[in-house]
């Protein structure tokens, strides 16, 4: 049982003003390690079929996660590692579901791009693009029926904008008024196509308008103001006041997937944007402000490695699920129905 | 004595009083009952957030019920057209047939997607699929598709409660037919239970919504003839149990199967397969199947009629399966 909370040790002795940023720095960190860790084990074999990893966007669920309750609902896409990890899926059960064993938070069923986990509300992650943001407003509309004040978070990336499935969710949430919030992580690049050559605009919340929603821009690589603008569009969503649709500019720091080495993005925009890493940026915050130094750092990184390293040598140590049970989990209520004997 | 449609509006209002929990939307149900006037009365009996009126999106109405039902309500969502469904499809198959299984059994589904199918009034090959077939490759989703409108209410109601989710299919041609009203104290049957409509020893003829009425009316002319014949409704082909049809076939020994689908997508393949496999001594010559054409429906009456299992087609090809000599 790790006994070091990396959302609190550090905490006890900094300004209350950085004590919110601290929390947020350590959630970014612990992404940041795993999704590091997992491009490591994916090489090593232990990982299979493909990741999609986010690092170098880490401060849009850490900052949205923030104000977010176990009871609030999250859909995410194939790249929701980091979203998964901040609404609270526990680390032992994400690894091993990356591994396919048993004790994966999905059985081993779903993988890197469908988690589920519903004691935290992530409905699922979805690998169709596009694909969760209906799930997340009926969710919303669940919680509006239901005359309760939980509301539902979309993520998808610039990508999504552009599929049909996108404009449906948007507009049928705006008229029905329903507690969702579409973050949009615009990375700049629809998996290997410049966003700019799929779509006139340079703003992907200027759409919202279109909607009669409510649509704001924010830097996603400032984690602060990634929570500032998550506060208020939960808050206006739990208020009653309908959907927003926020757009974050941020910026992946490796290739769409594990085989994409990332060649079509030019040298200056990558190096433009390596350096401002948001957890760099953070950090240096933290630091001038006093409130951090590099033991608290060292101490921060070793306590993950070694949570990453626990859970690491207990999904390798777990069973894989039994062929034999390939077929469990189709319905909830199966019927023998779907067998025939014959008895002559 | 209820038609059709009484029957499914009785359905779905007995369901919403039971459970607060149970919600539909889908377009012009709420204000205007429905295009075809299934859901008329129940939003001015059950209010507005339980009875809503929906933009034409139906991927994202889809959607919303699977992400509702994953919250823990019980969606009922209208598809207006079964045609429509290929709007939904992502939602369909990527995400209500999948979602359950890929949680590793974390999420309960129970919602209905309740569509009008079936051809026969003319409403041309864009509003007249019959669609049974359409989900067959994708476990997960349930489907059922009911003949009278005693079935039509117990189905519903099986539909409603069912923890998975339905594909509910409502065929357009009978939503007018009266039939008997199933007795207060009537149980809601199991999913996936056919039922024989007519009893003989001759002939074992299987038909599923739109078919069996046809087959019943081929089965009263072969009766004329001297043929008695067993006619199966299917009620639905997810779940489906063919131990009833297997129990025929071991009087009769002669298999034919009507579908309104046209013969290359079918659900007949799958009945003929199975019991081929499975039951095969029970048979004593070869199964017969009877199609829709391979065609889209056609919009001229003559042509639309030629498109759908014909009594006269049914009559010939179960005269010849009486005359043929067994194996």
């Amino acid at each position: 049982m790790n006994n070091s909370n990396p959302n609190t040790d550090a905490s006890a002795n900094v300004p209350a003003s950085s004590g919110e940023l601290v929390h947020l720095y350590r959630t970014m960190v612990k992404i940041r390690r795993c999704e590091e860790a997992i491009a490591r084990l994916f090489n090593d074999g232990l990982v299979y079929g493909t990741v999609h990893l986010s690092i170098g966007q880490e401060a849009v669920p850490a900052g949205f996660c923030a104000e977010l309750r176990a009871s609030d609902y999250l859909t995410t896409t194939y790249r929701g590692h980091g979203w998964a990890l901040a609404k609270g899926v526990s680390l032992d059960g994400f690894i091993a579901e990356l591994f396919g064993r048993e004790t994966g938070i999905c059985r081993g069923r779903g993988g890197s791009m469908h988690l589920c986990d519903m004691r935290v509300g992530l409905i699922g992650a979805s690998g169709i693009v596009g694909g969760g943001l209906p799930l997340a407003v009926g969710s919303a509309l669940a919680a509006q029926v239901r005359g309760v004040d939980a509301v539902a978070v979309a993520d998808f990336g610039d990508g999504a904008t552009n599929i049909g499935t996108f404009h449906e969710s948007v507009n049928l949430a705006a008229a029905w008024r329903l507690p969702v919030i579409f973050v949009c992580e615009n990375n700049l690049y629809g998996e290997f196509t410049p966003a700019r050559d799929t779509c006139l605009l340079a703003n992907l919340a200027d759409r919202a308008a279109a909607y009669g929603i409510y649509g704001e821009v924010v830097d996603g690589n400032d984690v602060e103001a990634v929570r500032a603008v998550a506060a208020e569009a939960i808050g206006r969503a739990r208020a009653g006041e309908g959907p927003s649709l926020i757009e974050a500019k941020t910026y992946r720091h490796r290739g769409h997937s594990r085989n994409d080495p990332g060649r079509y993005r030019p040298q200056e925009e990558v190096e433009a944007w390596l350096a401002r890493d948001p957890i760099t940026l953070a950090r240096e915050k933290l630091t001038r402000a006093g409130a951090w130094s590099d033991e608290a750092d060292l101490e921060l990184n070793q306590s993950i490695e070694s949570e990453i390293a626990r859970a690491v040598e207990a999904a390798q140590a777990a069973p894989f699920p039994l062929p034999a049970d390939v077929a469990e989990y189709v319905y909830r209520e199966p019927s023998e129905a779907g067998s025939l004997v014959y008895n002559s | 004595m209820l038609s059709y449609r009484e029957a499914l509006r009785e359905a779905l209002a007995e369901e919403m009083r039971d459970d607060p929990t149970v919600i539909v939307f889908g377009e012009d149900i709420a204000l205007a009952g429905g295009i075809f006037k299934v859901t008329e009365g129940l939003r001015s009996e059950f209010g507005a957030d339980r009875v809503r009126d929906s933009p034409i999106s139906e991927n994202a109405l889809v959607g919303a019920a699977v992400g509702a039902a994953a919250a823990g309500l019980k969606p009922v969502v209208e598809i207006m057209f079964a045609d429509f469904l290929a709007n939904a499809f992502d939602q369909l198959v990527n995400h209500a047939a999948k979602l359950r299984y890929m949680s590793g059994g974390q999420l309960q589904l129970s919602l209905v997607v309740r569509c009008a199918h079936g051809g026969g009034i003319g409403f041309a090959a864009q509003h007249s699929q019959a669609a049974t077939s359409w989900l067959l490759p994708f476990p997960g989703v349930k489907i059922v598709a009911p003949a009278t409108p005693g079935d039509a209410k117990l189905l519903l109601k099986a539909a409603v409660r069912d923890p998975d989710p339905v594909l509910f299919l409502e065929h357009k041609a009978l939503y007018g037919m009266r039939g008997p009203a199933p007795d207060a104290d009537e149980p809601v049957p199991m999913l996936g239970t056919p039922v024989v409509r007519r009893v003989g020893s001759d002939l074992t003829l299987v038909a599923l919504a739109g078919t069996v009425g046809t087959a019943l009316t081929a089965g009263e002319q072969l009766a004329v003839d001297g043929i008695e014949c067993d006619v199966v409704d299917l009620r639905g082909l997810v779940p489906l149990d063919l131990h009833v049809v297997v129990d025929s076939l071991r009087r009769t020994g002669k298999l034919l199967v009507i579908e309104e689908e046209p013969a290359q997508g079918g659900w007949a393949n799958l009945i003929v397969s199975r019991i081929a496999q499975q039951a095969w001594p029970a048979l004593r010559s070869a199964p017969r199947v009877i199609s829709g054409s391979v065609s889209p429906i056609p919009y001229s009456p003559p042509l639309e009629q030629a498109y759908l299992p014909q009594v006269q087609t049914i009559v010939s090809a179960g005269r010849e399966l009486a005359g043929a000599g067994a194996r």
